[in-house]
Parts: structure tokens; sequence; C-alpha cells
């Protein structure tokens, strides 16, 4: 129980794929219009992981350490085109909504990331837990991007309208300077420009920030040097060894 | 005419990583300093023209003629994976100037979901292999465009008095966010 426990701690908290590690990107910006689409692509997602950590950690004796990354993607990508065929049968609406992001999970950092680092180490019941609990992690991340775009965005959550309601509520009940106030600014008007793409862009910026200020305070409290939250740099993807190379070059 | 629509609207409208949010790792990664920024793009144009070239040939000469398009995704990653190696083979041999301009990059391609992602949308948008060629060669240079002004900008942003909790990552953010709104401002290019 124990085990179970700290990894699924490990995905949704302490390693939090979106928040922490900044991984995966490309999706976390992209599909996150609306709050479903975010809870449907981190679900994608997690099934997806979880069988290819699953997977790789069955063949992790047999795969040659030469050819593992080509062999890591070949089995991701066959995983992403069962998905993908599952969704266009049961899900239509979602497949139609993710489209090109969902083929696009192949080369989602976090997978990748998570076969070389844990699954290629470790047996396959807890390679299976690592990818709930990064998976979960994952669709955490993005409901949160999706709901913040689609409250200030469309005025709606989860597809249910409130912008209405809470104008009318307003215009029946409240009377008053701050109403008068309110109704001659249009009471409540979702800001459209966050369901399009700039939106993805500043809602991700605020997110990081307010974790970051509360990584400062919480240094402040124990004395400790503020862990803030990098650049994407895609680890486990080459990016890092290759940004590494990179510098020392024009060093 | 049609291609050079396709062109416009790839490298300016439907910028890859400004409104498709394809390529966001090295755009965040790599944009530190003006040259490896400039270094960056050049590669990414280079690769993605003849990835661009090479999947749609095999989608159209190999898969479509064997019944087996459902393939593509898994087709294609292997494509590009292999083509990079090459590519990087080839221009250490026969083009060592080019090879010390684009080289470090190469590596840092094959994880690039621009590439993957322009080889499938130009099938899915059924392009003929023309039009993948142009779809593709603008679309990096839509990205090329995006990540040296995201650099230049960065540059100076260095310099400046940031709040504590913006340092790194969310001002980058929020620099493509204001970005993203001027790229909006080009679709009324086509009508």
């Amino acid at each position: 129980m124990g085990k179970i426990g700290e990894r699924l701690k490990n995905g949704i908290v302490t390693e939090n794929p979106t928040f922490v590690q900044m991984l995966g990107m490309c999706p976390t910006l992209a599909v996150t219009t609306s709050a479903i689409n975010g809870v449907g692509m981190g679900l994608t997602t997690m099934v997806i992981l979880t069988l290819s950590n699953f997977m790789i950690s069955l063949l992790r004796k047999l795969i040659p350490d030469k050819v593992r990354i080509p062999a890591y993607i070949v089995i991701i990508a066959s995983f992403v085109t069962v998905v993908q065929f599952a969704l266009q049968a049961y899900l239509p609406e979602l497949n139609k909504s993710l489209g090109l992001y969902i083929p696009l999970i192949v080369v989602n950092c976090i997978i990748l990331g998570r076969a070389e680092a844990y699954a290629s180490k470790n047996k396959p019941l807890p390679s299976v837990l690592d990818g709930i609990g990064m998976g979960l992690g994952f669709t955490i991340g993005l409901t949160v991007m999706g709901v913040i775009r689609e409250v200030i965005g469309a005025g709606s959550i989860f597809g249910y309208s409130f912008a209405d309601g809470i104008n009318r509520a307003i215009d029946q009940n409240a009377g008053g300077k701050v109403a008068a106030f309110l109704k001659s600014q249009g009471i409540f008007e979702p800001i459209g420009i966050f369901v399009f793409a700039p939106g993805a862009f500043l809602v991700l910026a605020f997110v990081v920030a307010f974790i970051n200020h509360r990584n400062i305070k919480k240094a402040a409290k124990t004395g400790e040097k503020a862990k803030l939250c990098t650049l994407a740099d895609c680890a486990n993807c080459d990016h890092v060894c290759a940004d590494a190379k990179l510098d020392g070059k024009e060093a | 005419m049609n291609v050079i629509v396709i062109a416009i609207s790839a490298a300016l409208i439907n910028n890859v990583i400004l409104s498709q949010f394809l390529g966001i790792c090295p755009f965040l990664g790599v944009s530190k300093k003006l040259s490896t920024a400039a270094g960056m793009g050049g590669a990414v144009i280079f690769v993605m023209t003849i990835a661009s070239a090479v999947t749609s040939c095999i989608y159209y000469y190999v898969l479509v003629p064997l019944d087996l398009e459902y393939l593509n995704t898994i087709v294609f990653i292997l494509v590009i994976a292999a083509l990079v190696q090459f590519v990087e083979m080839f221009l250490k041999k026969s083009v060592p100037s080019l090879y010390q301009a684009l080289g470090v990059y190469l590596p840092l391609i094959t994880t690039n979901c621009a590439v993957l992602g322009i080889a499938i949308k130009n099938v899915q948008e059924e392009m003929n292999i023309l039009e993948s060629i142009v779809n593709g060669m603008f679309s990096a240079v839509g990205f090329a465009l995006a990540i040296i002004i995201m650099a230049g900008i960065r540059e100076k942003i260095e310099k400046n008095d940031i709040p504590e909790s913006f340092k790194g990552a969310p001002i980058v953010l929020i620099v493509a966010g204001l970005m993203s709104i001027a790229f909006m401002g080009l679709q009324g290019l086509i009508k």
C-alpha cells in the first residue's frame, strides 16, 4: 500500500509533469481550450503512458541498450495508434476536438521520459503505478488549465454556461451603485482571447508564476534556496544534454 | 497561386508555434541567444523541408497502395528519426561547413513535435507532394521567425527588473502570448 501511495503522490505532487517538470507543453497549451478537452487529453495520455510503461518494463531485459530509444518509440507509437482507433470508434467527438494532437502523443516527452527514467529500470507493477500517477498529474495539470481558460474565455465550466445566470441574478436581485456600475460594464463578459492561442500562453505564465511565488514563500520560511520552475528542458528527451552541449560550446 | 496561399498561411497565419503550439520545447528551451536561435531555425527549415518531402512520398507511394494509411504515425516517426541521423552523417561527410553551423541542433529535432505534426497534417489535409513540401518549408520558416524574434526579445529582457516569481518560464510565456496576439492580427491577410 505504501508503495502505491508513494508512486501516485510522486506523479501527482512531487514530480507533477506539467507544473514541476514542465514536460509535454505542446498539448498543455494546445488542447486546453475547454475543461473537458483537458480531461480527455489527460486521460488519453494516461492510458498510453500506463500501457507503454507496462510493455517497456516487461521487455526491459530483452531490448538491447543501443537501440532502446527507437524500440520505445515503436512501442509508444503502436499504443497511440490503437488508442486513436478506440477514440475514433467510441468517442468520435473527443477525437475530432483533439485532432492532430492525438498522434502527437508519440513525441510527448513525458512518455519517453518515464520509459527511460522509470519503466526501463523497474518491475511491471511499479511501472504501471508510475504511469497512472504521472498520467493523473498530467490530467490535473491540463484540467486546471482548461477550467481557467474556459471560465474566463467562454463563461462556462465543463460546457455548462454560467455567464448568463450570473448576469440575470445580478440584474434581478441587486440594486445600488455597485450593481448599476456592473450593468453599465456589461456585468460578466467572457474574454474571448483566452480560448484562443494567446490565452494559453498567458494562463500558463500566471499559473507557473503562482507556483513559483508559493515556492519562494515556503523557501523564505525554511531559509533554503527557492526551487524555481525552470524552463521547459524536455528532460530526458535529449534536450538536457544537448542544451548543456550548446552552453559548453558557447562558453 | 494555391502554393503561394499555402506558403503565406503556413508561415504567418497558422504559425506553428504561436497558433498551433507545435515545437514549444525548443521554442522555450533554445531561445536564450539570438545566434543559437538562428541556428536552430536554420536546422528546422532544413529538416522539415526534407521530412515533408520524404514522408509525403512514402505515404502516397508505399502506404496508400498497400492500404496501410493507418500506420502513418509509426512510419513517420521512424522515418523522421532515421532521416535526421542520415542527414547528420551526410552533412558531416560532404558539407562540413553546413555541419559546423547546424550539427549540434540536428539531434534535438527528432523529438521536435513540429516535424511530425506537419508531416501528419500534410496527409490529413490531403496535400499533394509539392504542396506538402511548400507547407513543410514555410511552416519551418514561421518557426524560425518566431524563435528568432523571441530570442531577440529575451536578450533584452535579461537586463530588466522582473518580479522574482515571474523570472524564467513565466515571463517568456507572457512574451509568447503577446507575440501570439500580434500574429493573430495577420489573420486577415488572405481572404
